[in-house]
């Protein structure tokens, strides 16, 4: 393959790992190798790069270092989230409703569905606005007293838009219903601190913020009831058993902080890159349109919809030509259907299946933008040519 | 690509001869609420496809091609059946499907050229392109491709009709491909459990359902459940009595009649062709002679080729033949080139 002529826009789908955690992470393999729950030395130091580790992330969200569960993902984090949350909150005092946005990454929805269909809880989906974002007094009309756990994201991964988490967290709380939210995208990009979201519960994924792929991070709020869904040895205060995968949990606390401390100087760069892409694209394709909110959304995220136009060969045409971008409604195998994010933005569907999204990382130079920005508005067009009359 | 060995070794021959090769495959469409899918496009193709091209280092899209492939292909497959003609849907897909709507695709990724793994072979000759039979006889599929034109023949590729089916299985061998051996034919692709017949039935608005079996001087011998449920030449499965072997001569959808007769009343020495396509050759003015496909296995037979207008032909056999069909393509060849071909209509 040419990857190396290629020009990754695709960094809300995963990027790569930055020197500097590949550097941190190498002792963990080979030399500082020890099992953390092992007595002697060996399990002594890989202890120790656990428990530096836990106290990094926990710094960075205002949490303490025993509210961190490390997981093997973010879907495993959302996953702990819905079931340990629901299951404890039903045995506890007979909460089965679970009330999620229909934004919500499939670790979410799809787990919730699960749980409707084979456990008997009871799933509402709260409405969502023109850009996807959720409307707290719509939380408050619908939480219930029975509700087990509200879901709602923090920064949806397809079309980019922010939710007010924090305004629902206190409805969320008045109320004495958990809060979960997947902050997968949001970490990357957005302050994350327990307190000013007012949320129980936050999913982070290393991979989303130049980490490694294969670790994430479960905070739980002390105090919340919650069973663990992987059981076996008593690691993660009870909630996740298995040998900790040190070198990968290294890798995120280091990612997590060097994120987590400059992302202010991050977010200025894209911004201004960001903002060139939608106003340019906007301007120069026809039929083309923002999906998500203009300015409540990731700083690094562009995603558009064009009426007519396949996504699929749109994204397999701009990777031919040399960019690597992807699409709400992206399958590799070549049967398109819209995804469930642009379905509940009411979308039909020749506009629904001609979705794109840009994605901005650390190494995205201007010209490749405006290389991209020069080269996409004749490849939507040929694509609407490819569409047999 | 789909995966098997001819497209995968095709691919790995340009890759080998220094081409920057893309490999793309088709989705096609299968019948909703079965749980059957398209077999030229299963999961099981596709992800064969997608280690192929990983270890030929290649890109690899598939490209949805669902809509136009029943609007194309499938409708008129029903409609075909529906008139009592039996197509061969392989031909409207490689006119209709592979070699515009997917060409049309590859040249917009930036592609100069399309390859298949058919067999079949090209010879620039002057300013033209003559498609000529693969090298492997047994293996020829040059009937299927007599559809295509002069402008595609100059986008084509196909890197395997200088092989034996024999040597590229050693190459994909050689070279450690990690194809399996899938059935040869796809056919009816379409149809997941291969039987047209109840396919028709739930897909078919247009069915007139029964109608008489007649012999050839007009008795009435019995009754037909459906003309799409029989074939020319068929003797099997008529459902009447008579002492010498009946077979089905005629469908004569005007009528909804099916017309019988003996084995010797098979035999015709004239067909009547439509849509003709002259791929390697300008449109004849006068009669030409050549051998004759009927189908895409039967044998050739001499004939002489007689142009009735710019796209209808008659065709003249030397001797009286069986079993041609109304909806399958007769192909003409002088020697090793395919001149072209038409849709048989009628014979007598």
């Amino acid at each position: 393959m040419r990857t190396n002529s290629i020009i990754f826009l695709d960094f809300a789908s995963t990027t790569p790992v930055d020197q500097r955690v590949v550097e941190a992470m190498m002792p963990y393999f080979n030399q500082m190798y020890g099992n953390s729950s092992s007595t002697h030395q060996f399990g002594q130091l890989a202890d120790h790069a656990l428990e530096d580790s836990r106290r990094v992330v926990a710094d960075f969200i205002g949490s303490t270092p025993n509210e961190i569960v490390f997981t093997s993902c973010g879907s495993e984090s959302d996953n702990l989230a819905l079931r340990g949350v629901a299951f404890a909150e039903r045995d506890q005092r007979g909460a089965a409703h679970i009330l999620i946005s229909p934004v919500e990454h499939h670790a979410v929805s799809i787990t919730a569905l699960q749980l409707q269909e084979l456990h008997g809880f009871e799933v509402e989906f709260l409405p969502v606005d023109q850009y996807g974002i959720v409307d707290p007094d719509e939380v408050a009309r619908r939480i219930r007293k029975d509700t087990a756990i509200v879901s709602v994201i923090h920064a949806n991964n397809e079309i980019g838009s922010i939710n007010p988490i924090s305004d629902i967290g206190e409805i969320c709380r008045a109320r004495g219903v958990r809060l979960h939210t997947d902050s997968v995208q949001g970490a990357a990009h957005l302050p994350v601190n327990v307190d000013d979201l007012n949320v129980d519960l936050i999913s982070l994924g290393a991979h989303k913020f130049y980490g490694p792929k294969g670790i994430g991070v479960l905070y739980v709020r002390e105090g919340t009831p919650i069973y663990p869904i992987l059981t076996g040895g008593g690691q993660e205060q009870n909630l996740r058993a298995g040998t900790h995968n040190t070198p990968y949990i290294v890798g995120l606390a280091k990612a997590f902080e060097l994120a987590q401390s400059d992302h202010e100087e991050r977010q200025t760069k894209y911004l201004q890159m960001r903002d060139q892409i939608i106003n340019q694209v906007l301007d120069s394709i026809p039929d083309s349109r923002l999906t998500g909110h203009p300015t409540m959304r990731l700083p690094n995220h562009a995603s558009f919809i064009f009426k007519n136009v396949d996504g699929n060969t749109l994204l397999m045409m701009l990777d031919a030509a040399g960019y690597a971008c992807s699409s709400g409604s992206a399958c590799k195998t070549g049967d398109p259907e819209p995804s469930d994010v642009l379905t509940s933005l009411d979308l039909s569907r020749e506009w629904a299946l001609g979705s794109l999204r840009v994605s901005l990382g650390q190494i995205t130079k201007q010209e490749q933008i405006d290389g991209f920005l020069g080269t996409l508005p004749n490849i939507v067009s040929q694509v609407r040519e490819l569409i047999p009359q | 690509m789909s995966g098997g060995v001819d497209s995968s070794v095709a691919a790995a021959l340009l890759v080998e001869q220094g081409y920057e090769v893309i490999g793309m495959m088709l989705r096609l469409w299968s019948e909703p609420g079965t749980a059957s899918v398209n077999r030229c496009c299963s999961p099981e193709a596709m992800a064969q496809a997608r280690r192929v091209s990983a270890q030929l280092g290649i890109p690899f899209y598939a490209v949805d091609a669902q809509d136009v492939f029943y609007n194309q292909v499938v409708e008129h497959f029903i409609d075909d059946y529906t008139q009592g003609v039996t197509p061969n849907p392989c031909l409207r897909c490689n006119r209709h499907i592979r070699w515009e709507f997917l060409l049309n695709h590859a040249i917009a990724f930036g592609a100069d050229f399309m390859a298949t793994g058919h067999y079949a072979r090209l010879r620039h000759e002057g300013s033209r392109i003559h498609l000529l039979k693969a090298v492997d006889k047994d293996k020829d599929q040059s009937y299927v491709l007599h559809v295509l034109n002069q402008e595609k023949l100059g986008k084509a590729i196909f890197p395997l009709g200088a092989y034996t089916k024999k040597e590229v299985r050693e190459i994909a061998s050689d070279i450690n491909l990690p194809v399996a051996d899938r059935p040869e034919s796809q056919d009816l692709c379409f149809i997941g459990d291969g039987d047209y017949r109840q396919f028709l039935e739930r897909n078919s608005t247009l069915g007139v359902g029964g109608g008489p079996i007649l012999n050839h001087s007009g008795e009435t011998l019995g009754t037909h459940s459906g003309l799409e449920n029989f074939t020319i030449g068929q003797r099997r499965g008529l459902g009447i009595s008579s002492p010498i072997p009946m077979y089905v001569l005629e469908k004569d959808s005007s009528t909804n009649t099916l017309i019988v007769g003996e084995q010797e009343l098979l035999g015709r020495d004239t067909l009547f062709a439509e849509n003709v396509n002259w791929v390697s050759i300008e449109s004849p003015k006068e009669a030409l002679p050549a051998k004759v496909k009927i189908r895409y296995k039967s044998s050739e037979e001499t004939a002489s080729v007689i142009p009735v207008d710019a796209e209808t032909v008659k065709v003249q056999f030397d001797s009286k033949i069986n079993g041609i069909t109304p909806g399958q393509a007769a192909v003409f060849y002088q020697d090793e080139i395919c001149l072209g071909g038409g849709i048989i209509y009628a014979s007598e």
